[in-house]
């Protein structure tokens, strides 16, 4: 992974998710971040897709936690870094949960896998009982 | 309830139309849903035409609304057309791994409308 370093010129946007309507703040956020880190529409659009999917994640599976999106550089590159937290259950088994159509809830289980392939890097940092943490990073 | 928490239906004929403008919360997508069966029962509509330009993002949850509704509508008797979806959301969608198959699509209103009348469905 290319290490992303925040830009320290650009503040962290944190959005807490507790309710429905926090995950079109999340989406409205990211866009704005994407606006400011240069990205084309087709970009931005991804970007928020992910977003949308990734707050929702977060929201119903992890029982709500925060969203922290900022712009971020690799020294030669722009991008927008995501960063979903939640002190929900945990994922036992991520393989699986990254399998499109795997779900445990109501959902496509699009979500995890499906915002994967809208980012230029994913990674999950989880264990039953110890929440789950999503960071990904889109470059431009 | 507010005007807001509500997506407005308009009917036209035997045609509903609805034109979303905001950016939806799922339980705004779900009642569109709710909403747009009963009418079509209500009002024996024939054709459902959903004009989604003005969005911006379609996430796997307002996909499914969208699929949902056009499946829930053929059953209904009723065909649902969407229209106007940006290039960079149908992108999006795809490569999310939503293809929306069974979803009649047109490039916008006028075009749906027609859709619907070669259909015989007006």
């Amino acid at each position: 992974m290319t290490p992303a370093i925040a830009d320290p010129t650009r503040p962290v946007i944190r959005v807490d998710i507790v309710e429905n309507e926090d995950v079109v703040v999340v989406r409205q956020r990211a866009r704005e971040q994407a606006h400011r880190a240069g990205f084309s529409l087709l970009e931005t659009t991804k970007m928020v897709t992910a977003a949308s999917e990734l707050a929702r994640n977060t929201l119903e599976h992890g029982g709500g936690g925060y969203a922290e999106i900022e712009v971020c550089t690799n020294g030669i590159r722009r991008g927008v870094r995501m960063r979903f937290v939640d002190e929900g259950p945990g994922i036992a088994d991520v393989e699986q949960a990254l399998r499109d159509g795997f779900t445990t809830g109501k959902g496509l289980g699009l979500g995890l896998g499906g915002s994967r392939r809208l980012v230029s890097e994913f990674e999950i940092d989880t264990a039953p009982g110890r929440g789950t943490k999503v960071t990904v990073v889109r470059w431009k | 309830m507010t005007a807001m928490d509500r997506i407005p239906i308009l009917r036209m004929g035997r045609t509903l139309l609805v034109t979303v403008q905001v950016d939806m919360h799922d339980q705004l997508a779900v009642r569109l849903l709710d909403d747009l069966t009963s009418m079509i029962t209500r009002t024996r509509a024939r054709g459902v035409v959903i004009d989604i330009s003005a969005l911006d993002m379609v996430d796997s949850f307002i996909g499914r609304m969208i699929a949902d509704i056009a499946a829930t509508s053929r059953i209904l008797d009723a065909q649902t057309v969407v229209v106007g979806m940006q290039p960079a959301v149908a992108i999006t969608l795809v490569e999310l791994g939503m293809a929306l198959p069974g979803v009649r699509t047109a490039l916008d209103v006028e075009r749906g409308m027609e859709m619907l009348d070669d259909a015989g469905d007006r």
